[in-house]
């Protein structure tokens, strides 16, 4: 149903993407004990992209993106965040980290803050900004995602949707270069992926970069401009949404598609 | 199957839940008289609490004798509890042994006691942050005020006793091992190796040993250790044992706190930029303390009746005062109500830090 809402304006979106690299990824290698997650996955990701990333579960799609604000280390090869190395060095870490915001499938919300608390802590500890500052800014962002009347109460007496987006606001809050979102609907009802993604698609709109594991093709289509398909740890197959639903090319992805959208007309 | 389709067009009304399942009513019936063996129970305790009670307040209150010189004269007047054993030696069970001209000075440090846990335990009172100040600084103000020093003379720790023993030791021992405790759980967690190896040494090296053990050592083992000439006083020797002791056993209880806490929040903190303490302070300890509460407050009461043990090393704590008192020949073989006065002051302590929790546990429910 809510594929169907955002396949209508198809296209409708291009937005601007310039040449300047934020991540820049070269043979990642990454292994769970003996099991290899990640292999060998080369990515350039550039100001303004819109990335959404899919696969069949296990494929480390959840996985490649957490190496990219080192939720995970990788093991081999290099990865680069706003010219930044990713490293052991913690300092350095939460550098890149203040950059990069990220937005989980279980929102991870701080269950004993307030929203408004949620949304400003960031700010006022690790950006040091005086408070009243950080609650004009949260409250700005919390508008943005539709729920300002909410800010007062606490996570565990909101609806999954309506706290997916306090999270992607606290997200927000400090300001980040690019946003990663690890499937960030797939925990929600059918009924409040809709907000969730449009929440979303006015961000991309915004020209954030985002890189999005996510199967809601009909987001895709409508706001990428680059979709990834993943498999057993490789991308295999990248493309403009176009080429990728029209003319898959390899037969890993025809089958993934095959499937997913199968079950989404049924 | 299929034609009997149900359509409803109006929406159902709210009602009044029905009188039996509210209020008084509903729970008498649903407690006391459910059901007939239920029935049964509730008359027979009725009747045991009929014949318990009325003799114990006899005994107690009506017949008891409050005013008399000694045990002898007591029981000459009635047969009753001879609660004048306790009036008598009130003030030696409260300051022990505490000069008789300084004890002003415990009775103020007892109520500024209560002005410096206000802000600390309630964080809805005025003045909050000053309080708090005054909170920090209190262990100087309660030293000097105790022990002496800017002007006012010097008190030995070796004439304290009493209630105000207890309370010195428990408080202390309890605003000292809750930090201490928080460190070693932490620790025990770390991810540097020598951190958690120590930790875990020293987290099992307490448990596994009795705590009067610990207190003979603190009054005879440590001078060993000490450079000679260090005299190190016994009240503080204790305090540090009874604090130790009581961290290792707040360490496991905080980590069972930790490891209740989801990867998700770490996460989420780390994703956010905060580096390592700055998640622990703000984002995992005040969830983890907060599932904590009921087995930290349960180790608290347990380190409280625990200052009871040192009787054993020479200091003269409640019961140690009950015992120099029931030697007292004027006194002799009156335990019972001595020991039901010691019984009284430390259930009151005990019941308040139970009910302190279970009102800080519903006080910090968000609704999840």
């Amino acid at each position: 149903m809510t594929d169907q809402d955002i396949q209508g304006s198809e296209e409708a979106f291009t937005g601007a993407v310039s040449d300047e690299v934020v991540i820049d990824i070269t043979s990642m290698n990454k292994w769970f004990g003996d099991f290899h997650v990640l292999k060998d996955i080369n990515l350039t990701v550039y100001r303004g992209e819109r990335i959404v990333i899919c696969g069949p579960s296990g494929s480390g799609k959840s996985t490649m993106i957490r190496c990219i604000n080192r939720l995970e280390k990788h093991q081999r090869g290099r990865v680069e965040v706003d010219g930044i190395e990713l490293t052991d060095n913690i300092k350095k870490m939460d550098q890149v980290r203040r950059e990069v915001g990220m937005v989980f499938q279980h929102f991870n919300l701080f269950p004993h803050l307030t929203v408004l608390e949620n949304c400003t802590l960031a700010p006022i500890w690790v950006r040091r900004m005086p408070r009243a500052e950080a609650d004009e800014s949260a409250m700005r962002y919390l508008e943005r995602v539709k729920i300002p009347e909410q800010a007062s109460k606490y996570p565990g007496q909101l609806s999954g949707g309506q706290q997916q987006r306090v999270a992607i606001a606290r997200s927000l809050c400090m300001e980040p270069r690019v946003m990663l979102f690890d499937e960030p609907t797939s925990a929600l009802d059918p009924e409040m992926i809709k907000e969730v993604l449009e929440v979303m698609v006015d961000l991309a709109e915004s020209g954030m970069t985002m890189l999005v594991v996510s199967h809601e093709m009909g987001f895709a289509r409508q706001v990428a401009n680059r979709i990834i398909f993943m498999d057993e740890g490789q991308i295999v197959e990248q493309a403009p949404p176009t080429e990728f639903f029209r003319n898959p090319k390899s037969d890993r992805t025809k089958l993934f598609l095959s499937q997913i959208l199968h079950s989404a007309e049924a | 199957m299929e034609r009997a389709t149900h359509i409803v067009h109006e929406k159902a009304p709210t009602l009044p839940p029905p009188v039996m399942s509210v209020g008084i009513a509903r729970w008498l019936k649903e407690n006391l008289f459910s059901s007939a063996s239920n029935i049964v129970l509730t008359f027979v305790v009725i009747y045991l609490l009929w014949l318990i009670i009325p003799p114990f307040l006899d005994w107690a209150i009506f017949d008891a004798v409050w005013v008399a010189a000694s045990r002898a004269e007591c029981w000459d007047t009635a047969d009753g509890a001879c609660w004048a054993v306790v009036v008598t030696r009130f003030d030696q069970f409260v300051y022990g042994d505490y000069p008789k001209s300084e004890r002003w000075r415990a009775n103020l440090a007892f109520v500024l006691l209560f002005v410096a846990l206000a802000p600390v335990l309630y964080d809805r009172i005025p003045w909050r942050r000053h309080l708090v100040g005054f909170s920090i600084c209190y262990p100087v103000v309660a030293y000097i005020l105790l022990i002496g020093g800017l002007g006012l003379p010097e008190v030995e720790t070796a004439r304290f006793g009493g209630f105000l023993l207890t309370i010195v030791i428990g408080i202390t021992g309890i605003s000292a091992s809750l930090p201490l405790g928080i460190l070693l759980a932490l620790g025990r967690q770390s991810d540097l190796f020598i951190i958690r190896v120590l930790c875990v040494a020293f987290i099992e090296f307490i448990r596994g040993v009795p705590l009067i053990t610990l207190l003979f050592v603190a009054s005879t083992l440590l001078n060993y250790f000490m450079p000679p000439g260090t005299s190190f006083n016994l009240l503080v020797r204790v305090l540090i044992m009874v604090t130790l002791f009581s961290a290792a056993y707040l360490a496991e209880v905080i980590r069972g706190g930790l490891q209740a806490m989801p990867a998700g929040q770490y996460e989420a903190a780390k994703s956010l930029g905060l580096p390592y303490w700055k998640t622990m302070r703000l984002v995992i300890l005040p969830q983890a303390l907060k599932i904590s509460i009921p087995g930290i407050v349960n180790s608290f009461i347990a380190l409280y009746k625990d200052t009871t043990l040192v009787i054993i090393i020479g200091l003269l704590d409640p019961l140690g005062i009950g015992k120099a008192t029931l030697s007292d020949t004027t006194w002799q073989g009156l335990s019972t109500e001595v020991y039901i006065f010691v019984a009284i002051f430390f259930f009151l302590c005990c019941f308040g830090m139970s009910r302190y929790s279970a009102w800080l546990e519903r006080r910090l429910h968000t609704g999840h």
